[in-house]
């Protein structure tokens, strides 16, 4: 008892700045430590890494001369780069063992207690244990795709190019780092090892269609198309990441012992979301009659919850308008790019009957104020779903679509003679005045629904967060999107037609 | 060193800790006796800085446990209810390890296991995988690694619990010797010989609630009411329970005893025994009835149970 305590030590500024360093390095040493202390862990990465990738190098060449002797040396010479990128990943497969097993699996053998009560903070804690389930495995990677090359050198003299090997490498790290970031958020949410391995097909599946896509790519050659694989990876692995340490809970790890769904409390909390404060335009909502009660509901909703909704939403309004103008920008560049021929916009020639031989084309919907509505309906329900399995991105993606569409043909319109401003008055202003803000409010709400999953509102759990989000969506989309969306669909069947025939037509 | 106002917990409509309000002062150790799932864990916990509250507040030597958990974690040693050891490490690698943690040096780290894994017998078990150990030793180890930075501030959960008798001396010895050296200390156990042998104040926790708290002596006095003295006889009771009516009341008797309660034994002993030989009355001892720390906890909890059960319109409502 004669040393001086921890929390009595005097510490300079230089120590404190580097102290989160420290503990991050110190844990994710350890952690490093333990799993090589594992041979069931070691042996495998050691074949994987040693003998795997000498075995590659052998097949590369036995199918080189294979292929060569019936005169299609361009099938070896493809097959070689792409068993790079395979013996760079298997490895890096083990990466999503460890990382699975991380959190959840220290709760069940009673570990993660005492490492909880040191100073770590929680972001110490999720990028101390990613880096050590990542660095052993990734590190594997490296040295098999080295074998790998040295190998096909001796047997064949071959070398990839600086960039094929940079490309490689890079891919490798980032699926690497996409397993490693999506397995500790499942292990940081799971209350099992078991739980955690059955989830973990949410992660397989997509990397293993990755991979696939991946080698149809390397066999067709065109590799610049894996640095916008890689640039796309990179973008998830800042999501996972950011996911990973804003939903990381300690009470969870510590407090919950089994997973149960709680049907009665999702409809609560679900339930408790759509209650608002009634109000009946100045009158007291509980003297109404009978009859009449639905006015303070409805009241309340226009007056109280709605402006809530919106003022609670402006960011992911925002995003999305800004998305918006910058799908313009890139409809505008693709027009300027892919000009299309003069006599393909003959405008002067639009009639009434144009717009009702329309449903002659299959996969547009009839035009009629049902056709048109069901049509954005579908169109909004299905990128709200997209939504919440992209964190919110896929929906904006498919509105971005049709407004670079637009304006593709704004500038094609220019070119072809005709008043740019005339032809988006003409054919998008009248329903679009209501249709695109009611689009935008309906992806902005299922933005939000998305983005919970990685950013859950402060001092909610990532389910609160959620059910949150669809009763705030709900409650927009029955009152505020549906009746701008039918409105707009009157006017673009009965209105535009008649519009676009006077500004252009015969 | 400690104090807790108001502390609450909440996990999805649960409330597991309810407004405790407890203070522990340097060399002091406070026993939190109460049954499972009463919110003890749950206290240590926040108090360790691991959960923050929802609300009310904990101040851990001077530090808050909302705004500077990390702050209070590093002051606090805390030995978990299960010792959660990394089974593939080295006792010596595990102990070095949280030193890092704790910001402790290599030299100091290593001074200070070697010094600890002496004090608990662990010496040469050190250089071991702790995969090897028994359930003593993971238990010792794991209060070695509580005590390696020499915290000011101990919150220790079961801490003799698997141990031998002789290894849960060295452990109630180590405690001892904190408090000498004016360690705050918490203490949460089921073993009440251990908490009546090394608590200085004890506090009994059901359904979140500090339902008592004191020292052992106000605990008796307030709970199990005023000092049982026990009068035995050279012969049967017959008659003598009349003869010292007008002095005592009569609690219990036997065939050649009596229980008798008072609160004021130095008055009231003396007069009843004068009041006996008066009346040739054998007396063969005089003696107070020791009552348990066992005792005390069962009727306050019990009684705690009985007072918060309400019938309300035929049904058994438990007040919150």
């Amino acid at each position: 008892m004669t040393a001086v305590s921890a929390g009595e030590m005097p510490r300079d500024q230089s120590a404190i700045r580097r102290e989160p360093v420290r503990l991050v390095w110190a844990l994710m040493e350890r952690e490093i430590r333990d799993t090589l202390r594992d041979w069931r862990m070691v042996i495998p990465i050691l074949i994987l890494t040693l003998l795997f990738p000498l075995l590659m190098s052998f097949v590369a060449d036995m199918a080189l001369g294979w292929v060569a002797k019936y005169g299609a040396p361009i099938v070896g010479e493809r097959m070689m780069p792409f068993l790079l990128l395979v013996v760079g990943f298997f490895p890096i497969s083990f990466s999503l063992v460890i990382a699975l097993e991380t959190f959840v699996g220290e709760k069940e053998r009673n570990s993660l207690e005492p490492l909880l009560a040191t100073p770590l903070s929680d972001t110490q804690l999720y990028l101390g244990k990613t880096l050590a389930a990542m660095i052993p495995p990734l590190l594997a990677a490296y040295l098999g795709i080295t074998v790998y090359i040295a190998g096909l050198y001796v047997f064949e003299g071959w070398l990839p190019s600086a960039t094929l090997l940079v490309l490689i490498v890079l891919l490798t790290t980032a699926e690497g780092l996409v397993m490693v970031s999506g397995a500790v958020v499942v292990s940081s949410q799971t209350t099992s090892v078991r739980a955690a391995n059955l989830l973990a097909s949410f992660i397989i599946i997509p990397v293993a269609f990755l991979m696939q896509a991946e080698a149809l790519i390397m066999f067709w050659a065109n590799y610049h198309v894996l640095w916008w694989i890689l640039a796309f990876l990179i973008v998830v692995d800042v999501i996972l990441i950011r996911m990973g340490i804003h939903i990381f809970n300690r009470e969870f790890l510590l407090g919950r012992e089994i997973d149960r769904l709680d049907v009665p409390y999702i409809w609560r909390t679900f339930w408790a979301r759509m209650a608002w404060q009634r109000w009946a335009f100045g009158l007291d909502p509980d003297k109404l009659p009978g009859w009449l009660a639905w006015l303070g509901v409805v009241g309340g909703l226009y007056r109280y919850r709605l402006p809530s909704i919106l003022s609670g939403s402006w960011m992911a309004v925002a995003t999305v308008v800004v998305a918006l103008g910058l799908s313009a920008g890139v409809g505008l560049s693709f027009a300027r790019w892919y000009p299309l021929p003069s006599h393909f916009l003959q405008l002067d020639q639009v009639s009434p009957e144009m717009f009702t031989e329309l449903p002659a084309i299959d996969w547009l919907p009839s035009f009629t104020v049902w056709g048109v509505l069901a049509n954005n309906i579908r169109a909004l329900v299905g990128a709200t779903l997209l939504a919440v399995f992209s964190f919110g991105a896929l929906a904006i993606v498919l509105l971005m679509a049709p407004m670079a569409i637009i304006f593709f043909f704004v500038v094609q319109a220019a070119n072809a003679g005709f008043d740019p401003a005339l032809f988006f008055g003409a054919f998008v202003m009248p329903h679009g005045i209501l249709e695109l803000p009611a689009a935008i409010l309906a992806t902005a709400l299922a933005v939000r629904m998305g983005a919970v999953f990685m950013s859950p509102p402060e001092g909610m759990t990532v389910g609160q967060g959620f059910l949150r989000a669809v009763a705030d969506f709900l409650t927009l989309f029955v009152a505020l999107v549906l009746p701008l969306l039918a409105l707009a669909a009157v006017l673009e069947v009965h209105v535009t037609p008649a519009v676009v025939v006077w500004a252009f037509g015969r | 060193m400690i104090e807790l106002q108001d502390l609450t917990k909440r996990f999805d409509g649960f409330t597991a800790v309810d407004g405790v309000t407890l203070s522990v002062r340097p060399g002091e150790i406070l026993a939190l006796l109460g049954p499972n799932g009463a919110g003890k864990t749950t206290t240590v916990r926040m108090l360790g800085g691991i959960l923050a509250p929802t609300a009310g507040r904990a101040v851990v030597d001077g530090r808050d446990v909302v705004r500077e958990p990390q702050e209070v974690r590093r002051r606090v040693g805390l030995l978990t209810e299960h010792p959660g050891l990394y089974l593939r490490m080295r006792g010596d690698d595990y102990l070095h390890f949280f030193g890092r943690m704790m910001g402790l040096s290599a030299e100091v780290c290593r001074t200070r296991a070697a010094s600890l894994l002496r004090q608990f017998g662990m010496a040469e078990a050190a250089e071991r995988r702790m995969g090897t150990y028994s359930k003593g030793m993971r238990q010792k180890m794991a209060l070695a690694r509580a005590m390696l930075h020499d915290p000011p501030v101990l919150l220790l959960d079961e801490p003799t619990s698997a141990m031998d008798p002789h290894s849960a001396k060295l452990v109630r010895d180590a405690i001892t010797g904190l408090r000498h050296h004016q360690r705050a200390i918490v203490i949460c156990t089921h073993n009440l010989a251990v908490a009546e042998a090394l608590a200085d104040r004890i506090a009994i926790i059901q359904r979140g609630r500090i339902i008592a708290e004191g020292t052992l002596r106000e605990l008796r006095a307030r709970i199990l009411g005023p000092p049982l003295m026990e009068l035995r006889l050279g012969h049967a009771v017959d008659g003598t329970a009349e003869l010292i009516a007008d002095l005592v009341e009569i609690e219990a008797r036997g065939e050649d005893w009596l229980r008798y309660a008072t609160s004021d034994p130095e008055m009231v002993n003396p007069q009843l025994l004068r009041s006996l030989a008066q009346r040739d009355v054998r007396v063969v001892t005089l003696s107070r009835v020791p009552r348990s720390l066992e005792e005390v906890y069962l009727r306050a909890v019990r009684g705690i149970g009985e007072e918060r059960m309400r019938v309300v319109d035929g049904r058994v409502v438990t007040e919150s």
